[in-house]
């Protein structure tokens, strides 16, 4: 059909064909840059715009300046949120605490990269918490924590330890949650490391052989520095997994006990949508800072991706 | 291949690994396994303290009979199967097309674009939440599977066309020159060029968003409120309400709910694996 309006009359050519590449690809973004701008990118403009005022999620918004965030941040005369400052130092924990996963995964990744009989269905087994919705890891997990019926406090019996209530204790619910959550990223990161394995060069493992290198010196000099792509993703992925922690948090504890496994995400939820209100402008100021913190990751991230895509061409 | 194949150890060492492996797996799945104990006991195992023990008679059939016929668990499962199959046809279709126009043509804007979308798919949930909940209740959807589509459909877009952008920089550029110098539409190219070439990242996709849409909580915590809109992530928590203290039931139930993605896993793995790795990994 194009061959026809080509060759018989330049001039007559719609004006579409003559721009056809130009065109093209915008035609073919149109429905997804839409949707995405609806639903993500102007949303969270419309977030920042909220956090400035005071507003129920019905009536009128006030605008009431930088007040929603001198009340988080305790700027002037006010003290700093108490569960502002409680959220922010579990999100840290939960962030140096969940990036366990990596090195867990490559770990266990080390351990099952052989070729015995039945190692596929050992990986894939090894694998599968990671299928499982969270909801039901944090329900599986408080159940194993129970302190009667939980089969980890019927281990500890065997040992001689007394029975523990961690999702009771304000001093160690935050690690019991964070514990059940390095459960399936640990899976994520070993399957990441597991491709990764597959793809080392094997003549240059064979050379250092020849070179005498072994066990660690190997791993370190020769295997890390091959399985960087996996470790860059496995570092986004958990980081970014950390910060947005909430089913977990919601399902085990629902931030208690006295809300001390509260973290911004889940502190957030609660003030805008929860059974004491909507308060929805003070909400969006803590879903700022949260956006904040997150951004530092996510420029990161775009940068190293930025300098691959420039090296590539 | 590193570590040092098993097979040029000792004999010693073989044989302990072949033990080990094993081990490790039963202590890594033991929350797992201990769930799936508790769901074919019976009522009575609990009640005497027998938490650990052998089950005293084995329930399972009147356990799962009891998920599936004496609550909504069956309405929930349909819900989630509503809501997740259509943002799967819908994100990879719109991602496909986005994809294809980063990644064949040069444009401006084309790589900041790209970044848009990479970016967005990062943000902390929290950040959409209160604009997003507002656009579906002004648009009538609120507490109804179609705003969790839209809402999902947009969200995984972001990720989706990063991947689906670099699948397609990866494939041969010269076959779309020789379809252009042939005077083929450019429509054309996609529709019988390139869409061939992209079965598999369309089955990798397509898994991995199934899992991801399944187990959404947040949204649809967020967005939903009754059985009418609610998929399982959400029932199972009103279901554990029903059957409070009742561990055997609720342990079924939560392994009902966790089904449909890990079948879906073990039936695609290959793809599956593929998807993670964002195909960045080979």
């Amino acid at each position: 059909m194009s061959s026809i309006s080509a060759g018989s009359n330049r001039t007559t050519r719609s004006w579409y064909k003559r721009n056809e590449i130009a065109i093209t690809p915008w035609l073919f973004l149109l429905p997804a840059m839409l949707f995405f701008a609806i639903y993500v990118i102007i949303p969270i403009g419309q977030s920042v715009w909220i956090s400035f005022h005071q507003w129920d999620g019905l009536g009128e918004k006030t605008y009431i300046g930088t007040a929603n965030y001198e009340r988080l941040l305790g700027i002037g005369e006010q003290k700093i949120d108490r569960k502002f400052e409680t959220s922010f130092w579990n999100n840290l924990k939960w962030l140096v605490l969940y990036l366990l996963a990596v090195p867990a995964g490559l770990f266990i990744a080390l351990f099952l990269n052989q070729t015995v009989r039945g190692i596929r269905i050992y990986k894939s087994l090894f694998f599968f918490p990671f299928v499982i919705s969270q909801v039901v890891v944090g329900l599986v997990f408080s159940w194993f924590y129970l302190p009667r019926e939980g089969l980890l406090n019927a281990i500890l019996a065997v040992f001689g330890a007394g029975p523990v209530n961690i999702l009771g204790d304000p001093t160690l619910a935050t690690y019991g949650i964070i514990a059940a959550g390095l459960w399936p990223q640990t899976a994520y990161c070993m399957i990441l490391y597991l491709t990764g394995l597959n793809a080392v060069d094997p003549e240059q493992v064979e050379a250092a052989r020849l070179d005498g290198a072994k066990g660690y010196k190997m791993l370190w000099y020769i295997i890390l520095p091959q399985l960087k792509p996996a470790t860059f993703i496995a570092f986004v992925v958990t980081i970014i997994g950390a910060l947005r922690s909430f089913d977990l948090i919601s399902v085990m504890t629902n931030g208690g006990p006295f809300g001390s496994t509260r973290v911004l995400s889940f502190y957030m939820f609660e003030e805008s949508l929860s059974e004491f209100g909507f308060r929805m402008g003070y909400g969006s100021a803590i879903a700022v800072v949260l956006f904040f913190i997150m951004l530092g990751f996510i420029g990161y991230f775009l940068y190293s991706m930025w300098r691959d895509e420039k090296e590539a061409r | 291949m590193f570590p040092t194949p098993i097979e040029k150890r000792s004999r010693n060492w073989q044989i302990s690994y072949q033990v080990i492996l094993p081990f490790a797996l039963i202590l890594w799945l033991l929350p797992l396994i201990a769930v799936a104990m508790f769901s074919i006991k019976p009522a009575a195992d609990f009640a005497n303290g027998n938490y650990w023990g052998l089950p005293s008679s084995f329930e399972a059939i009147s356990n799962y009979g009891k998920v599936f016929f004496e609550s909504n668990m069956p309405r929930y499962l349909l819900n989630s199967m509503m809501i997740t199959i259509p943002t799967v046809i819908g994100a990879v279709a719109l991602s496909c097309m986005a994809g294809f126009a980063l990644g064949v043509y040069r444009f401006k804007g084309n790589l900041f674009i790209f970044f848009m979308f990479i970016a967005g798919n990062f943000v902390p949930f929290q950040i959409l939440m209160v604009p997003v909940r507002d656009l579906t209740i002004s648009l009538g959807m609120y507490d109804s599977i179609q705003g969790l589509v839209l809402f999902h459909i947009a969200f995984q877009t972001g990720f989706c066309t990063l991947f689906m952008r670099n699948f397609i920089r990866a494939l041969p550029y010269p076959l779309i020159e020789a379809a252009r110098v042939e005077g083929v539409a450019e429509w054309r190219i996609f529709w019988y060029v390139v869409l061939p070439l992209m079965k598999p990242a369309l089955a990798a996709l397509a898994v991995l968003i199934f899992t991801f849409i399944w187990n959404d909580y947040f949204w649809a915590v967020v967005l939903t409120q009754g059985p009418s809109a609610q998929p399982v992530t959400a029932g199972i928590t009103e279901f554990n309400s029903q059957f409070r203290a009742a561990y055997h039931l609720m342990s079924a139930g939560s392994i009902v709910a966790a089904l449909p993605p890990v079948a879906m896993f073990f039936l695609m793995q290959k793809h599956f694996i593929a998807g993670l790795t964002l195909g960045a990994v080979k």
